[in-house]
């Protein structure tokens, strides 16, 4: 308990040598705020506790009654079954893999080009039209894919872009999100001098990006890809613009496992767990980076 | 004298024309942000008045589809209610717990700051995990909750968590709150990482004689860029409500007690093909969260 509690102290202090006044935490508040963030990291974390468990519950005692939160006898016969049940629907499993892994990956390339591209000209271009285009975006931090959902789909419609790739990837291509984060961190991370020695050495505007701002950016680019990776591994917006079953992916295999009910319930725990990997390990990796650049999140 | 509009013009065009590899530069991102935010947006303005079903042209209706949404229309009713229900006790609850835990660890070592950091914001990276809540609050016996409340006593029969009018509205509640560590909580984390510290001690030498005090005097004033990002992150999430609330209590849910306008929008959009008065009903939104973000954005700019 000391222990834990050592490691919730503050590592600074803020005594000065001519003040007495020495803002500390007395023992009880110490020990409130552990408790508090005790509660709050249970709540957060026994949910996915409890996915987790139950993907490597065996079926009968994911029946048993009384229910039990933690496992006696663990079996990996539920991600068997995944693979087993996805193979028997309409489409392999391995199809669903492919689209959930091409979309994500080629959609988070083609952000990251497109947001970063569009960034610098915003943060150190200076260009006509540059406020108003930053304006738009800010307030347009406001839609979500959901709230714009309809709107959209008339207008991918009469693009043609119903039941294909396109209509998955276009669509999120779109979010200013990444866009705003990357010129904030652009503002910073580019001193203004570096740029003009480039110029006075002769570089042009697309030498100025590639050379300089796209390497002193690299936090920003780490932070964009979780935030964009995630969004389009969990796409659950983009399944209404999909009819085709070889066309869609992951998540709904998800849905049509888990509306079968709790007799799948270990199997849509199994599929839970593989679905939420990708987008917590590229997190773990990326957080630094991403701490960075949310340093520079601020709206002025 | 003469010379000087002439030059004046040169030098415009000679900056514009420096300007060219920049525009190239933002040509693909603002092509796609029009053809998927900007004429969205607009295009449901223009479609709101209109009846059109994607396979007949659209025709003009004048002001019907507002006038049936808000004479007519007892659902909307009750999404608009819920929505704002949603937005006004998760918005607040997600962003002041958000602060508060971004506080609360903002002293600690890195290492225990970045394992909490991760477990606040996992449920936001695991996406679509938010289905074992159904599992949780299945109502049979075998539903978590349901046997730890009869074990303990405090219930004698299974609650119907997710189909009972009154309770399935405070379940989405808890799911949506557990779901609002999003990206304004890490800008939270990092805003506060890059605080100056030295205020800190100048504002202790002044004689603070408190945290709250300290909160309140020194951290505030200088979060403001990232209490108001926090905010728009906030509005967008709390006013979006509706995807969980389909999984965990079904759609339509009981007597509509989880309908927002997000599922409002999806009922006549991509379920009955009115398009017009979907349109409308966004446009409604819309203005909603325009509105929303406009008093938030001025309360907290007086605040700073």
């Amino acid at each position: 308990m000391e222990r834990i509690l050592h490691l919730i102290q503050p590592k600074f202090t803020r005594k000065s040598k001519d003040s007495k006044v020495q803002l500390s935490r007395s023992r009880a508040g110490t020990i409130g705020i552990f408790l508090f963030l005790l509660l709050i990291c249970a709540f957060m974390l026994l949910p996915i506790a409890y996915a987790v468990i139950q993907a490597f519950k065996p079926i009968e005692e994911i029946f048993a009654f009384p229910p039990r939160f933690f496992v006696r006898n663990p079996t990996l016969s539920n991600f068997k079954q995944v693979f087993f049940l996805a193979g028997n629907l309409w489409v392999p499993f391995s199809r669903y893999l492919f689209n959930s892994l091409f979309v994500s990956v080629c959609g988070t390339l083609l952000y990251l080009i497109i947001a970063s591209l569009a960034a610098f000209p915003l943060a150190k271009g200076n260009v006509r039209g540059g406020n108003l285009i930053t304006g738009l975006i800010i307030l347009t931090l406001l839609f979500r894919p959901e709230v714009t959902a309809i709107p959209s789909y008339m207008v991918i419609s009469s693009l043609k872009m119903v039941d294909t790739y396109w209509a998955m990837i276009m669509p999120a291509m779109a979010s200013s999100m990444g866009v705003f984060l990357m010129k904030q961190f652009m503002l910073v991370a580019i001193p203004d001098s570096t740029l003009e020695a480039a110029r006075i050495d002769g570089a042009g505007e697309w030498t100025a990006f590639f050379r300089i701002a796209l390497p002193s950016v690299k936090p920003a680019l780490a932070t964009l890809l979780i935030f964009t990776f995630q969004g389009l591994w969990n796409n659950n917006g983009a399944q209404q613009y999909i009819y085709s079953e070889d066309l869609k992916q992951l998540p709904s295999v998800l849905s049509s496992i888990s509306a079968a009910g709790i007799f799948r319930a270990g199997v849509g725990s199994a599929v839970s767990v593989l679905l939420m990997l990708p987008p917590i390990l590229i997190f773990i990796f990326s957080q630094r980076s991403i701490m960075e650049t949310m340093t520079h999140s601020g709206l002025k | 004298m003469l010379k000087a509009p002439a030059e004046a013009a040169g030098l415009r065009k000679r900056k514009l024309k420096k300007d060219i590899p920049y525009y190239l530069m933002l040509l693909p991102f603002l092509l796609v942000f029009a053809l998927f935010m900007l004429i969205p947006v607009l295009s449901a303005v223009a479609m709101s008045f209109t009846d059109f079903n994607m396979v007949q042209l659209p025709s003009f209706v004048g002001l019907d589809n507002y006038i049936r949404i808000f004479a007519e229309d007892e659902i909307f009713n009750l999404a608009l209610k819920n929505t704002l229900l949603f937005a006004i006790i998760t918005g607040p609850i997600g962003y002041i717990l958000s602060f508060l835990v971004a506080w609360l660890i903002n002293e600690f070592g890195k290492g225990i700051r970045s394992v909490i950091t991760l477990i606040v914001y996992a449920p936001t990276l695991a996406g679509n995990v938010y289905f074992i809540w159904t599992y949780i609050f299945s109502p049979d016996s075998r539903g978590f909750l349901n046997h730890l409340l009869v074990q303990l006593g405090i219930v004698s029969d299974p609650i119907m968590w997710l189909t009972d009018a009154k309770l399935s509205f405070w379940v989405v509640v808890l799911v949506i709150v557990w779901l609002s560590f999003g990206a304004g909580f890490l800008s939270f984390i990092a805003g506060l990482q890059a605080l100056d510290r030295t205020y800190y001690e100048a504002a202790a030498m002044d004689g603070l004689k408190n945290r709250w005090q300290e909160l309140y005097y020194v951290t505030f004033p200088q979060m403001g860029p990232q209490l108001l990002f926090g905010a728009i992150m906030s509005i967008s999430g709390a006013f979006a409500v509706g995807y969980q609330n389909m999984a965990l209590t079904g759609f339509p849910s009981t007597d509509y007690a989880t309908h927002t306008l997000v599922l409002h929008i999806m009922d006549f959009g991509s379920i009955r093909y009115e398009m017009g008065y979907a349109s409308a009903l966004a446009v409604v939104l819309f203005a909603i969260m325009l509105a929303a973000w406009a008093v938030i954005d001025k309360v907290l700019k007086k605040f700073n």
